[in-house]
């Protein structure tokens, strides 16, 4: 069998109102636009992902919290209405969405082996977090490839941001070995925010856009510290100051995604491709890719 | 029809256990027990509604109330997957949630009801009802938790609850869903090894069982920051149910506290306790912590306005900031030697905050109103209909000081600057020592000259008012 590859990985964040504003069909409110920087850094995201031949999307989402280790989507297709309870105005998509259970079965029990807490998750009336519907729906709107979805592990807030990182990077490190022995092309997404203090207000009009903006001064600045050791390969130092930035920034980093992502990437040392930036009820957002596919051998 | 009121409160657990698999383990099955009894207690109570606050719905946007009148999903939870599904079909009380929302919001809050087919209500909510309301037969309220909130907004959250019951008649029962330690072992474990996760954790529910057996509930609400730090691990809402149950409760403590059950639920403390209205007889105790009213929204990022004031030429009008009841608000005029701060509240009529005349600065009359949300620190001195309430004159008395201070900063100046004061008490006999008090606090210190004198009215609901003339600061 052909050794597998993760042909790109991805820091692709969730807020339900990049798919509110887009109108798919799928999703019931109806919206006048708003958030373009964001959606348009997703359209670069998707064309530059358009040729790239790849069988499955590994996607970790921290609105899927569970306490008691790791889960993974255990059934081969999910179909149902996602409303989110936190913006159920803006946010009521009905998905159907297809699992690759080998895969996940895989990345589950190799987990296992290495002494991480994880369970399948096989109950039919399971509801899909939104984390994962919206980067799911705006990675790949057709949803053509089937997903493995894994829970967000919240040891941080049972242990602290290093407990939760070291777990994250064996996890990580388990789903790369999971991937390359697989045979299969893989799509590797962390679907979080930076930066994550939100308004606690609305404007009458959600997607009026002359409200949206940062929700504070450190956050920007702490955003923009990640991005540049993004954009300059710098992943190291993005996992040693993982602790610094995960308190100060309340950032959604919290949720292990982004430590994970970085792992199943073996740490890279090139430079990830900024497809976007901006922020969402004063939330900071960035989308970037790693070309993986284009650094074979690169890393470390 | 007779004022409604709290007929009982319940604090019951959250995890799903005990609806899908009591039988698994001796203290999930006596948690459902409980569960049985509160519910004959509520049947026995007449209560015509239920109103649960649940700490696994967490809301960003200020408050959510459940609206759907007939809400119907199966709910799945995220870590207990395996034990089973729990459809659910649950009568809403919808009027009574619209209604919550406008109080909410005649009290400063952000708040919005929900009614939308298949919104996941959470699994706090549903074990709340399914097992407390098994018939459907009382309507029920369901509310979220700010996960920003702090103690007034979640103080002030349960005061609107109750003004909505008194208004309506209601005999209301009072649910908090929520763990008490909530810890919970993170490998999976036999059911039968079930146990409190650490005996600190197992020390601590004790000592809030203890204060809420005797009915001291609005100490353990006092203690609710402690009891975070200690024994909770830090998900996204506090200990904050302890919070709103105290203040449904007017911040009561001897209420008659009965604790059903006590026991483990993959490691977190679930109790079952009922807290009836009747006095225990022990004495009540102070409430010492701020008594809120109205909550001025100290995060109100959105509608912040920074800059300086604007000097375009404009036709004087209300803005379109003043939605509450009162007065309109005005933009502060601008003109020649006019100065205004967008940190002091707007004027209530075509005039600006301050005007500089040769070294002195002219202060038009400051009241306690706070920038921005037009709140009044302490309480305003009556209702929309005129109805007198509580207020706290050395609140109000503070904020116009604060006031005073902005104004004068925003001239470039200080609160030292303050050469000479008239003030206005709407009652003399109530408020003149408390207002004293705070005078000798803060501008007695600073030494200008007073007059005060008793009125009938200002034009806001507030009881004090202050007019200043100051020193201008030099070189500007
Ligand atoms: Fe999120």
């Amino acid at each position: 069998m052909t050794q597998g590859e993760i042909v790109a990985g991805c820091l692709a964040p969730h807020p339900p109102h990049l798919v509110y504003a887009e109108n798919p069909p799928q999703n019931e409110p109806v919206a006048e636009g708003g958030w373009e920087q964001l959606r348009w850094g997703y359209e670069r995201l998707r064309a530059s992902l358009k040729d790239v031949e790849y069988d499955a999307i590994v996607l970790l989402s921290p609105h899927w919290q569970t306490y008691i280790g790791t889960h993974f989507l255990g059934l081969p297709n999910f179909k149902s209405l996602s409303v989110d309870p936190v913006f159920p105005n803006l946010f009521r998509y009905h998905y159907d969405l297809n699992i690759d259970v080998d895969l996940s079965t895989k990345i589950h029990d190799k987990a296992a082996e290495a002494g991480l807490t994880v369970k399948m998750m096989e109950n039919p009336d399971f509801r899909v977090d939104y984390g994962t519907i919206t980067t799911g729906h705006m990675v790949n709107p057709v949803w053509d490839k089937p997903l493995v979805v894994v829970s967000s592990n919240r040891s941080r807030d049972y242990y602290s941001v290093e407990v939760m990182q070291e777990m994250m990077i064996e996890l990580g490190r388990v789903t790369r070995e999971a991937i390359l022995e697989s045979g299969k092309k893989v799509v590797v997404i962390a679907s979080n925010s930076l930066s994550h203090r939100h308004f606690t207000t609305e404007s009458e009009i959600p997607e009026d856009m002359s409200k949206e903006h940062i929700a504070s001064h450190a956050m920007h600045l702490w955003d923009m510290r990640m991005i540049e050791y993004i954009r300059s390969g710098q992943s190291q130092r993005i996992l040693d100051e993982m602790p610094e930035f995960t308190e100060q920034a309340i950032a959604e980093s919290d949720g292990g995604g982004l430590s994970w992502l970085l792992s199943t990437l073996d740490t890279p040392s090139y430079p990830g491709i900024l497809h976007g930036y901006g922020t969402i009820i004063g939330t900071g957002n960035a989308i970037v890719e790693w070309p993986e596919r284009n650094h074979k051998g690169a890393s470390q | 029809m007779s004022e409604g009121r709290l007929v009982g409160s319940f604090i019951v657990p959250v995890h799903p256990h005990t609806v899908l698999v009591p039988e698994q383990n001796e203290g999930w099955q006596r948690l459902r027990d409980a569960f049985d009894d509160a519910a004959q207690r509520i049947k026995d109570s007449n209560a015509d509604l239920l109103v649960i606050y649940s700490t696994t719905w967490p809301s960003i946007i200020g408050h959510q109330i459940q609206a759907d009148p007939n809400p119907e999903w199966v709910m799945v939870d995220h870590d207990f997957h395996d034990l089973g599904s729990i459809p659910y079909s649950f009568n809403i009380d919808s009027e009574f949630a619209h209604a919550w929302d406008e109080a909410n919001k005649k009290r400063g809050l952000k708040s919005r009801t929900i009614n939308y087919t298949g919104f996941p209500i959470d699994v706090g909510s549903v074990v709340a009802l399914k097992l407390l309301n098994p018939d459907n037969a009382i309507p029920a309220v369901i509310v979220s938790s700010n996960v920003y909130a702090n103690r007034s907004e979640t103080t002030v959250l349960a005061k609107s609850c109750l003004d909505v019951i008194k208004a309506t008649g209601r005999k209301a029962v009072a649910v908090t869903a929520m763990s008490l330690s909530n810890r919970m072992f993170t490998t999976a474990i036999d059911p039968k090894d079930d146990k409190i996760h650490s005996l600190k954790d197992d020390e601590w529910n004790r000592k809030i069982l203890e204060f809420l057996g005797e009915g001291r509930l609005e100490d353990v609400g006092q203690l609710s920051r402690t009891i975070h730090k200690q024994i909770r691990v830090q998900k996204v809402v506090a200990f904050k149910p302890m919070w709103w149950l105290a203040g449904m409760n007017e911040n009561r403590n001897n209420l008659t506290g009965d604790v059903l059950a006590y026991e483990a639920i993959h490691g977190a403390g679930g109790a079952v306790v009922h807290l009836d209205p009747t006095p225990s007889g022990a004495g009540d105790k102070e409430y010492d912590e701020d008594d809120v009213e109205f909550f001025s929204g100290e995060r109100n990022v959105l509608d912040a306005e920074g800059g300086a004031p604007s000097f375009d030429a404009q036709i004087p009008q209300p803005s379109k900031a003043s939605t509450s009841s009162g007065p309109a608000l005005w933009e502060p005029t601008t003109g020649e030697s006019s100065v205004n701060s967008d940190a002091a509240p707007k004027p209530v009529g075509m005039y600006p905050h301050a005007r500089r005349v040769g070294d002195l600065l002219y202060l038009s009359g400051v009241g306690p109103r706070q920038p921005g949300t037009n709140a009044i620190p302490g309480g305003p001195i009556c209702d929309d209909q005129g109805a007198p309430l509580n207020y706290d004159i050395k609140a109000q008395t503070r904020a116009v000081v604060d006031n005073i201070t902005r104004i004068l900063e925003e001239a470039g100046g200080s609160i030292d600057d303050v050469l000479d004061v008239t003030s206005f008490l709407v009652d003399m006999d109530r408020d003149f020592a408390g207002y004293n008090e705070v005078w000798a606090d803060t501008l007695g210190k600073v030494g200008p000259t007073r007059t005060t004198l008793a009125i009938r009215a200002l034009p806001t609901p507030i009881a004090v008012e202050m007019k200043v003339i100051a020193r201008a600061p030099k070189g500007n």
